[in-house]
């Protein structure tokens, strides 16, 4: 995630759309789903109704205070739907991106499988199995999976990546995504979603907000801000008959002005959050959508801050993909030099990061040039999973390297014996949390050469960050217990997984959730489809299957298994700008009631002037500037809405201190300073 | 503030943080069914009402098994008692005659001791004999006190228990309660109190000279009623119920004879609401919590308490001449014989707890002393509040201050590893808004109604006071009375009952239907990514959050009452 909301955002067509849409959302329609705005909505037309009758003369105030009122009361509504317009607009813009792409093509429909006829077809009258074949130079018409072929597909119109990636039938690269570009050779795809069904769609529907249902925790959020709105309705609408009281009682002044009323209740209910509060949600599935993922639920985004354990896969995530060569261990009897040299050989031909990273160490350790292909006769021996081993036949010369077992089986088979001494030396390899690759020429075992995992950098930093969040780090590994064990403590984690099977996976997960943990996990397989089903935060790789696309909740544009840090971060933001601003805004009403009762009451009981701590210039000038200032504070705050606050891993407790002072005092003292502050403004420009 | 004013309150605080934890171990212990002294006496006795009532100790309630035999019970007890009122002139046991009560004064009681507010709109002595007194308003004492703690058990169940529907029995929690925490504990207590000097004896009144010579046109002799007060009193204090045996409450000697009898009531106000929180951390398996929510009670229970001691204390402005002198603070309302210091930590311990008790006339207190009054009734009940109630209204604001915190730590909320969802706020909102709404409401409609002007007996911001207080007592089932306002008149005693009734069970229903809820949740174990509730970090903010959200819903209303009262120079008050 690079870069900070507001600023691109405030600029442009984006802007001008988003404020000619808050004008729009002024529909009280649209209102109905938010309940303080919609109060907002009630007290707002009914100012302007009571300053329409004070046009008459026989108004309750000066028509020019309550329209001083309306107009600020109107305000309130407009800045809160243009922090919701802002917040979309964004998302919008993108939309209109992708939907771009999601043009309707003829495609080449195959008359069935194995056939290479075919009919042209309008992408929009395909069924979900039929085959297309698509060429180079072809969009691909939708979402499905390569059935036949390879090809290399510009996917940036999905994932604005612009380097061509390889999509093959079989393996964890086969789905495609309708809207993409074949660059080269051609590919058989069967179709596997409707049109209007597919993952551009779905993406277009989430970037647009258009499916945005509101999340568990906002809901709750809703529930305790409507309780409230009917707390200070009851506590302003009994104030009118306890003040006819006071006033008859007293004979003295006169009831509290209904205008007066009304704009003390719209300065009460929690309007900040209230108006807020949707754009904080667009905001997060926003930066969701700039870190490259693609949530399927708001639901999802939320429970990504509450996750307990990550389920990481070591390879790509802890460890770079790749391991590298970094020693040779010669058998007895056997030179380095000897050993260094057949291994160099073994890896010539072999194109895999491992191959080369035997080839650079030969060079560095020991000096050997690379060589040409050409000027040997050599025959490559490709690793296949029934011999898993690799190497080359050089004329009568067959170098092999590969696992333990597998040599030990080939020698052997030769009538060779494998040394007891190079199966220690593996063995020490694999525990200190290598790979040992043996090497042998025809019957005879050369030695070992030791791969290692490379721990990425900082990667155990970021553990411990996690940990100090509470979260629980487990590393997921095919490789055996000693191995993983070995690379977990390298890497900081809290917990491994060896030898993991999808089914063990699965269970790992069903336990970590029987024991009322949130687990999250990524992965990208076929075979991680059930694991990802059952994580509560699922993240699928771009790279991966249509299954495990389809079983995760949030899809990765980047396939970054490291996402899924980034993730948790911003869920958790979520709900932490949610709860500071309810807290401010709650915190701002005690300065509200200091500013507007004193006024109320001026007449009735002047002794309540000694309430009026902020020695504000008039009852009127006291009730505008407490309006002014609660309009005013939303549009202070839309960009900390749309950023999300700042976000510390510390233990919940230093958090919840450091949240709590900063929105909870801060929101007690700054509504004091603002009204002074307006109040004086509203004097000085003499609006009252 | 005087120096014995801190002594007191610091005393008080120091004797609950000593006697209520062991006395809340015990009660967790009752709650949960274990092994208890007495066993041997006792057990029998209680197997033989289980086995009358055809209930046992492994019954299984969901909650609205056990709501609905919670209102059923209760209901049946109010159709009883106000049987009770309505024909005391036709029962037995009744040597003064008194007739049955009119119908809204009868509904008005009933409701009142039913819910465990004891609000009294007539003069015991004046007007119930023995049998109404013992069999009628006795016994709800202790059954409503009972159900409060039973309603605490079955939250704490909710709480504790793992995707269980079961919050225990109604039935079994109702006995045990009773048999092995409120008869002894009363008993004890009613002997203390004999011992002081409260009377105890059937019969119903003394025949006395005058001993000074008697006022123009009074009777040769003087009637002093007697009866079964210390049976009574002793449930009175312990359960937060708080109805005198006679009208004049613990003013009149019978019933507060001593200063150790008063400074033992003022410890038996708070004692058993204060063992609640106890009992909680010990049910929910996690004392912590019991001292983090003790800890948060003493301080709401506290800060108000300075205020009324310091307001107490202070001669009023417009009094400072120099022919005035008030040596040891506002006398005015108060018994010479309890002085002002204790009467003040009276005042204000009846009002923090739901007992409503009263050994002064609060009326007659500065506007800042009724202002700490209504403060600590109008945020609930819960700065230890009634038996079993208390705890229960606390836990409401804490799901609330979980609720608001979590957001903050970027988590679902979640309170001992039970997550807090919309479900759960809805509830905790009801719970919140509906005693809210009903003191608001009813004190706005009796200014509205065209009688108040003579039910009022003040002018001004005091007699605004004398409405509010009077709802804010109902609703938050306190049952204290400001005195001032005439109570009993149709209009009030129908308002009022029916503001005890919803005040009382609307909450008890929302808390018991958020307890199922808990109870269905799995349990999140802590890490250091949760919250630590037992803090006295939380604590402070659980305090912050009952205090805020009272002062947001009645600031305005007590800006026109006490506080206008407080601020205004005297000679316009009183005109």
């Amino acid at each position: 995630m690079t870069g900070s909301a507001p600023a691109p955002l405030l600029r442009g067509p984006v802007l001008r759309r988003a404020l000619l849409d808050a004008l729009r959302k002024l529909d009280p329609r649209h209102l109905l789903r938010n309940p303080v705005m919609f109060v907002v909505w009630v007290c707002s037309a009914f100012t302007t109704l009571l300053w329409i009758h004070s046009l008459g003369g026989h108004g309750e105030a000066r028509p020019g205070f309550i329209f001083q009122i309306a107009l600020w009361l109107w305000s309130t509504l407009y800045f809160a739907n243009a922090a919701e317009a802002l917040a979309e607009g964004r998302g919008k813009a993108q939309a209109d991106a992708l939907r771009a792409s999601r043009r309707q093509v003829t495609a080449k429909r195959l008359k069935g499988p194995g056939s290479r006829a075919w009919t042209p077809a309008d992408s929009a009258t395909l069924q979900v199995g039929d085959l297309v074949l698509v060429e180079a130079g072809d969009t691909i018409p939708l979402d499905g999976e390569v059935a036949e072929g390879i090809a290399s597909v510009n996917e940036a119109a999905v994932t604005g990546e612009s380097a061509p990636v390889i999509r093959e039938s079989g393996g964890d690269r086969s789905a495609v995504t309708g809207g993409t570009e074949v660059l080269s050779d051609w590919i058989v795809v069967r179709v596997t979603h409707r049109p209007g069904d597919s993952f551009l769609d779905r993406m277009i529907a989430m970037v647009e907000g258009a499916q945005r249902r509101k999340t568990p925790n906002e809901i709750a959020l809703d529930i305790l801000l409507a309780a409230l709105t009917l707390v200070f309705l009851l506590a302003v609408a009994t104030l009118l008959p306890f003040s006819r009281h006071a006033a008859a009682s007293a004979g003295a002044g006169s009831p509290i002005r209904l205008t007066v009323l009304v704009a003390l209740l719209v300065c009460l209910i929690p309007t900040t959050i209230g108006g807020l509060l949707s754009a904080i949600g667009i905001a997060g599935m926003d930066r969701m959508i700039r870190a490259n993922v693609i949530a399927t639920s708001g639901r999802a985004v939320e429970a990504a801050g509450d996750v307990d354990v990550l389920l990481l896969d070591k390879t790509g995530t802890i460890t770079l993909g790749n391991r590298e060569a970094v020693a040779f261990l010669p058998a007895p009897g056997v030179e380095a030099l000897a050993l260094a040299e057949a291994a160099q050989l073994a890896s010539l031909p072999d194109e895999t990061p491992e191959g080369r990273s035997v080839v650079v160490l030969a060079k560095e350790a020991h000096g050997l040039r690379e060589r040409g292909l050409q000027e040997l006769d050599v025959r490559f021996v490709p690793f296949t999973a029934q011999t898993r081993m690799s190497g080359v036949d050089l004329g009568d010369r067959a170098i092999r390297k590969g696992a333990t077992d597998s040599v030990a089986a080939w020698i052997e088979a030769q009538g060779g014996i494998f040394p007891p001494e190079v199966r220690a030396a593996a063995e020490a390899v694999a525990r200190e949390g290598g790979t040992p690759l043996v090497v042998a020429e025809g019957p005879r075992a050369l030695g070992v050469i030791h791969l290692k995992d490379i721990v990425k950098g900082g990667i155990r930093e970021r553990f411990a960050e996690l940990r100090r969040m509470g979260i629980k780090t487990v590393m997921v590994t095919g490789d055996n217990p000693l191995t993983a064990a070995a690379i977990a403590a390298e890497a900081g984690v809290d917990d491994f997984l060896a030898q993991a099977t999808p089914e063990r996976k699965l269970r790992l997960i069903r336990d970590y959730q029987a024991g009322g943990r949130l687990v999250a996990m990524t992965g990208d397989g076929t075979n991680d489809a059930p694991a990802l089903a059952q994580a509560d935060v699922a993240v699928a790789m771009n790279t991966g299957t249509q299954a495990a696309k389809e079983a995760g909740n949030m899809v990765d544009l980047d396939s970054n298994p490291t996402k899924l840090i980034e993730i948790v971060r911003i869920g958790k933001q979520m709900l932490m700008t949610r709860g500071a601003l309810t807290t401010f805004s709650i915190a701002n009403d005690v300065a509200k009631y200091f500013a507007i009762l004193p006024a109320a009451f001026v007449l009735t009981y002047p002794q309540l002037r000694s309430l009026d701590i902020m020695r504000l210039h008039s009852p009127e000038s006291a009730v505008l500037a407490a309006v002014i200032f609660n309009a005013l504070v939303i549009v202070a705050l839309i960009p900390l809405a749309l950023r999300g606050v700042a976000f510390r891993t510390l233990p919940a407790r230093d958090l919840l201190a450091r949240n709590l002072l900063v929105y909870g005092l801060g929101g007690l003292v700054v509504p004091f300073a603002g009204i002074k502050a307006l109040d004086l403004a509203v004097t000085w420009l003499r609006l009252v | 503030m005087s120096p014995l004013f801190l002594l007191l309150v610091t005393g008080l605080i120091l004797a609950l943080a000593l006697l209520a934890p062991p006395l809340g171990g015990y009660l967790g212990r009752t709650l949960d069914g274990e092994p208890l002294p007495l066993d041997r006496v006792l057990l029998p006795l209680e197997r033989a009402l289980f086995r009358i009532l055809g209930v046992g100790p492994g019954d299984r309630m969901d909650w609205k098994g056990y709501l609905g035999a919670l209102l059923a019970f209760n209901a049946l007890g109010f159709a009883f008692l106000l049987a009770l009122l309505r024909l005391q002139g036709h029962l037995p046991l009744n040597p003064m005659g008194f007739k049955g009560m009119a119908w809204p004064l009868a509904f008005n009681t009933a409701a009142s001791f039913v819910t465990n507010t004891d609000w009294q709109a007539y003069a015991g002595e004046a007007a119930l004999g023995p049998l109404a007194q013992a069999l009628g308003l006795t016994v709800q004492n202790f059954l409503s006190a009972a159900t409060g703690l039973a309603v605490m058990a079955a939250v704490a169940r909710g709480i504790r228990r793992r995707k269980a529907t079961s919050l225990g029995s109604f039935w079994v929690d109702l006995v045990r309660v009773t048999l092995r925490v409120l008869l002894p504990l009363s008993l004890l207590f009613a002997l203390f109190l004999v011992s002081q000097g409260v009377v105890q004896t059937w019969v119903p009144a003394l025949h006395a000279a005058w001993v000074a010579p008697p006022p123009p046109g009074a009777p040769a002799e003087q009637l002093i009623p007697l009866g079964p007060a210390a049976s009574q009193l002793a449930i009175k204090m312990l359960g937060t119920n708080g109805g005198g045996f006679f009208g004049a409450n613990a003013m009149h000697p019978f019933e507060n004879p001593t200063a150790l009898a008063n400074l033992a009531q003022i410890l038996a106000i708070l004692l058993l609401p204060a063992a609640c929180c106890f009992a909680f951390g010990r049910m929910v398996r996690d004392r912590r919590q019991g001292w983090a929510i003790f800890g948060a009670m003493a301080l709401l229970l506290l800060l108000p308490t300075l205020l009324a001691g310091w307001a107490e204390a202070r001669t009023p402005a417009a009094l400072r001449a120099p022919a005035v002198v008030q040596v040891q603070g506002s006398l005015e309302g108060k018994e010479a014989r309890v002085g002002v210091e204790a009467s003040t930590l009276w005042s204000t311990a009846t009002t923090a707890a739901s007992n409503g008790a009263v050994n002064a006339q609060h009326d007659a207190m500065a506007p800042l002393s009724g202002l700490a009054q209504m403060v600590l009734m109008q945020i609930g009940e819960v700065a230890f509040g009634g038996v079993g109630s208390g705890l229960y209204g606390m836990l409401v604001f804490v799901v609330v201050a979980v609720f608001v915190s979590g957001l903050m730590v970027g988590r679902t909320p979640e309170y001992l590893g039970k997550k807090v969802e919309a479900f759960e706020m809805k509830m905790a909102a009801l719970v919140v808004l509906v005693p809210s709404a009903l003191i608001l409401g009813g004190a706005a409609a009796t200014l509205l109604h065209p009688d108040a002007g003579r039910w009022i007996s003040a002018p001004g911001p005091h007699g605004f006071t004398q409405v509010l207080y009077a709802w804010t007592s109902a609703a938050a089932n306190n049952g204290s009375a400001f005195n001032g306002l005439t109570a009993d008149v149709p209009f009030l005693d129908w308002g009022l009952g029916l503001a005890m009734l919803a005040g009382r069970f609307a909450p008890v229903a929302a808390v018991l239907a958020m307890a199922g809820s808990l109870a269905a949740k799995k349990r999140t174990p802590p890490g250091p990514g949760t919250l630590p509730t037992h803090s006295p970090f939380f604590a402070g903010l659980l305090v912050a959050v009952v205090l805020l959200v009272g002062a947001l819903t009645f600031l305005p209303a007590l800006a026109v009452g006490p506080l206008a009262e407080h601020l205004a120079p005297l000679g316009k008050v009183i005109p």
